[in-house]
Order: structure tokens, then sequence, then C-alpha cells
């Protein structure tokens, strides 16, 4: 009796690289995606998640490297790869010849799925959209063809689900409720792999998040790790006094929405000056407010923020433009050195 | 690859004013109107009159302008609109995307061709001498048409790109194909030019199904259409294999 062999990974790509012209999109693009994952791809506009998303659903041909979905190869094994891939595009996309039932009996179809009507039934159900079944994709609003692209991606079942953005745009209401159906789907055994700029989504539903910037990944980690790598917070305080020279190297911009929040008005003198300190370590904050005591500082309102994704996110992407900022100098640097000793040579 | 092909056909279907009607009526206008100015004038084919002359090019015209329409449009369509993300996420192969595209093509072609020729063998005394080639250089021309026209729409990225492929290529390749005449009749210049031309050779032989003469031997036609297709099968081929413009 032999050991049996090790799941395949949902999704797996190795030192992927996309160029368009100059330009490189995926730069030695890494990661796995285990079965089961609820995975998030983050990154500013331009890092190339679409891109990575195009090349593994086959849209787009790499330059260079390899991926496969549940282990078969994207390029050459491209029959079980699609069949193992459902993907929701971030385009409100639609065909206008059809109803909402005949595009799904078409996708259906596409799939090798001749009577697939039981399960269709059930994806329209699930996703608020039976009473649409009939009805031309044109005359849907923006959020039911929204929900249509999801159904779309479901109708063969597949293994690996992944979703572009697919709350972009989108109401309160339906985000909650695609989340509801995208989180059942998940604990059914469906793989999830998600695009998002709303790093709070992210936060609350991802495992483990790749961050991406510039076609790179500058993070690879389980979502609580990445937090608890910058553990610590913001005190976000209203303070009447200038605030002590030693507390200066701390001191950090409000979030807009910091700004947006107006002073308590219930509070004793005037509006105060909103201060946002960096956090280190929780242990930290009593020596902060005793040093604030002894300058004389009045706190009229003080809040003590967690460090949450976005800050996770903002950091590491500007801890990484710097690393690029220096790599350029550097490169520049060498450059005129050589072009220096090539003068000397002349 | 039945999915796609259905949905292909359900298509054009849908808006067969649009895709059917319409160029039937479009192709009646133009029988009266040199039926009426040339009938009696002209006896291309001996014992033959002009308006029996003029069907079957009007309708092998019609067979290949609409069977160019339905996949240079859809694909097109597709590419603008982005649906065609929907065809390409799918695990078909590039001959599958082939055959259902141009196989719509064909349907479409042959479909318009049908009732045209059904409206018009009224208006004349039309013979079918070997109708055997009628239907074979239909299906060949029909297959030619709707391969070029997966090509046009592969290559074309706007609306009026197709536009300017059919309006610059196809149109004046069909209209300059010998429909309303016969070549014999032009100057040696422009009666080389027409051998030049592929579209004679369909509508060439097409017409031989009917009166059972032509301008150009028949097996002349038979081969000159069969390697047109096999060429532009083979480009359209290429063209999808390698994701030209539709996976870039």
């Amino acid at each position: 009796m032999g050991a049996s062999l090790p799941a395949p990974a949902a999704l797996e790509v190795v030192s992927l690289v996309k160029r368009y012209g100059e330009l490189n999109a995926l730069d030695g693009v890494t990661l796995r995606v285990e079965q089961g994952e609820f995975f998030g791809l983050l990154g500013p506009n331009g890092a190339g998640k679409t891109t990575l998303i195009s090349i593994i659903a086959g849209l787009t041909r790499a330059s260079s490297g390899r991926a496969t979905v549940m282990g078969h190869d994207v390029a050459s094994d491209f029959r079980a790869a699609r069949a193992a891939l459902g993907v929701v595009p971030q385009e409100l996309v639609f065909d206008p010849f059809f109803t909402v039932r005949e595009v799904l009996r078409l996708q259906s179809g596409y799939f090798g799925l001749r009577r697939n009507d039981a399960w269709i039934d059930e994806i329209l159900d699930g996703l608020g959209l039976t009473s649409k079944a009939n009805v031309n994709m044109r005359a849907l609003s923006g959020g039911m063809k929204r929900r249509v692209l999801v159904a779309q991606a479901l109708v063969h079942r597949p293994p690996v689900i992944v979703l572009d953005e697919p709350t972009a745009g989108v109401d309160v209401e339906l985000r909650q409720s695609l989340w509801e159906f995208v989180r059942r789907l998940n604990a059914q055994g469906h793989t999830i792999v998600l695009t998002t700029h709303y790093l709070e989504e992210a936060q609350g539903l991802c495992g483990r998040i790749a961050m991406l910037r510039s076609g790179r990944v500058i993070a690879l980690e389980a979502t609580a790790a990445l937090i608890r790598r910058f553990a610590g917070g913001r005190l976000v305080l209203r303070l009447c006094g200038a605030l002590p020279s030693a507390l200066e190297p701390l001191r950090v911009s409000p979030t807009p929405a910091q700004v947006a929040t107006p002073a308590d008005p219930g509070q004793s003198g005037g509006p105060g000056a909103l201060t946002v300190l960096r956090v280190e370590h929780y242990a930290d904050v009593e020596a902060m407010l005793a040093a604030l005591r002894e300058a004389g500082c009045v706190i009229e309102e003080m809040e003590l923020v967690h460090t949450d994704l976005e800050d996770v996110f903002l950091r590491l992407m500007a801890e990484d433009a710097q690393s690029d900022a220096g790599r350029v100098k550097l490169d520049l640097g060498r450059g005129l050195g050589v072009a220096a000793g090539a003068g000397k040579l002349a | 690859m039945q999915t796609l092909l259905y949905k292909e056909l359900l298509r054009f279907w849908k808006v067969s004013v649009q895709t059917v009607l319409a160029p039937v009526l479009t192709s009646l206008l133009y029988l009266l109107v040199f039926a009426h100015v040339l009938e009696g004038r002209l006896d291309v084919f001996p014992g033959v009159g002009y308006t029996a002359f003029l069907i079957p090019g009007l309708v092998m015209m019609s067979v290949l302008q609409n069977a160019f329409a339905n996949s240079s449009s859809s694909l097109i369509q597709s590419k603008v609109t982005g649906n065609l993300i929907f065809i390409l996420l799918p695990p078909m192969a590039p001959w599958e995307l082939f055959l259902a595209y141009v196989g719509a093509a064909m349907v479409r072609g042959l479909a318009v061709g049908a009732v045209l020729l059904a409206v018009t063998v009224w208006f004349a005394d039309l013979h079918f001498a070997a109708p055997g080639w009628i239907l074979i250089f239909a299906i060949l021309g029909s297959a030619i048409l709707g391969t070029i026209g997966l090509i046009g729409g592969i290559w074309a990225e706007k609306f009026d790109q197709i536009a300017a492929f059919q309006n610059f290529i196809v149109m004046p390749a069909t209209f300059l194909s010998g429909v309303f005449y016969s070549i014999h009749g032009l100057p040696p210049f422009w009666q080389t030019v027409s051998h030049l031309n592929p579209f004679f050779y369909m509508v060439d032989g097409f017409r031989h199904g009917f009166f059972g003469v032509s301008d150009v031997a028949l097996h002349t036609s038979l081969s000159v259409c069969l390697i047109t297709l096999i060429v532009s099968a083979t480009l359209a081929m290429r063209l999808l294999a390698s994701g030209y413009r539709l996976r870039n």
C-alpha cells in the first residue's frame, strides 16, 4: 500500500512573467492557493491582479512561467484547467440577445452540460434571480447583471472560483448578500480567489492574502499573521496644547474618515487639534499619556484604533516603493560610474 | 461546440427580420430594377432571358454577403461589448470555435439564399440543369465567406474596421463577380481582373447548376473554390490557435 498523492493546489503559478513591450505587467510571480481556501489578491491599480487572473483563465498568454488549476496546466491541458475554473469578470458584460435562463443554459452547454436546469434553478434561487429568469439581460439593473455574472461562473460547479472585484459599484445590500452566498460556497468546499479594493472585505473574508505591486508579490501570508506583523495601532487624540517634541516622531497623518469625524461638542473647552500617533506596542500608550500630561496637554477625546489590513497594505506599499526608489538610485549611480569611467578612457 | 453553434443560430434567428427578410428585400429590389431595365435588351446566354440569368447571381450574392455578415458581426459585437469572455473561458478548442462560427454563417447564408430563390422563382423561367452543383457551390461559397467573416471579425477591433472590410473588399468583390453580367462581355483587361477574383468562380459555378453553361470550365471553378476555402480556413485556424487579438 503506497502513500496517496498529495492533493493538487487549487491554483499554482510559478515564475509567471507577462510583458507588454517594455512593461512587465507580471515580473516573476510565484504563489500557490490550496483547495478550500478563501484567498485574497490585493494590490493598487496596475499591480497585475487582472493580468494574473487572465492568464490563469486562459484569456491571456503568459510570456514565460507556468500556471495550473487543480494540477492542470492552463496552456497544455486547457480543457481540464478551464473546466475546473469559474471566473466572475470585473466588467459588467452581457449578451443582449438572451434572457437570464437562456444565458445560463448556453453557458452550461459551453461546458458540455445539457440538462442543467435543476442546478440553474438552485443558483437563481441562491442569488435572488428566480423572478428575473425569463427577463432579457438588457432589462436588468446593474446589480442584477452582476448576480448573473456570478451565476454564469457557477453553472459548471467549478471547484475554483475567481471573483475579480465583484462588489465594485455595488450597493451595500447586494454586497452583503453576495458575500453571504460566496461564504456558503466556500463552506461547501469551493476555493475562492478574490480581488478587491475594499480591504475591510478582504480582511473579513480571506484567510490568506497575496499583495501585488508592479507585477511582483510583496507579501504572501495568512491575514491574521500579516496584521500581527504590524502589531499596535493608532492613538487618535483631540489635544489642547502643543504635542511634546519627544512624541513628534510618532505623529502620522489622520485618515480621511478621522478628519471627517467632528469633535464631540459635549467636551469642555474649544475643539482641540486632531492628532494621530503611531502605537508600536500597546504598553507604550501609558508612557505616551504620561508625556502628554507632563507637557500640560489636555486630552479632549481619545480613541485607540487597532491595526487593520488597510494600514498593513499602505505600509507595505510604501516600503516597497522606497525600496524601488533605492534600487533606481543605485542603478543610476552605477550607470553614472560606468559613464565616468568610459569618459576617462576616451 | 454544438451549444455555440446553437447560440449563433439563435442570435440571428431572434432578429430574422433584419438578418433574413431585409437581405431578401434588398435583392428583390435589385432584381426589379435591373430586370425592368435590361430584360429583352440583353441575352447573356442563348435562350436565357436576362431576369433568369440575374436571379442565380443575386441568390449567390446574398448567400455570400450574409454568410460574411453573420460571423463577422457576431465576433466584432462580442469583442466590443466584452461578452467574448464567455466564449473564451470555456474549454473549447480552436477548431470548435471555427466550426461553430462558420457553420452558423453557412446556415444564415443558405437560408437567405433559399428564401430569395423561393420568392424569385416566380419572376422568370428558371432551369435547374444540375441541382447538385447548385448545392455544392452554395455550400462552398457560404463556407468561404463565413470563414472570411471570421477572419475579419478576429482582425477588426472596431465596428468601422469591419465595415471597411465589408465595403472595400467583400462588396466590390461580389458586385464584380459576374452577378449582373457575363464576363465575356467585358474588355480583355477586366476579364483578366475578374479571373483573379475568387468570388467570380463561386457565382459562375453556382449559375452553371441552373443553366448548364458557364463562363469558365466547371472544374476550374470548383478547384478555385476549394483552394480558397483551404487557404482561408487554414488562416482562420492559425489565428484562433494563436489567440491573435482574442487572447492577447
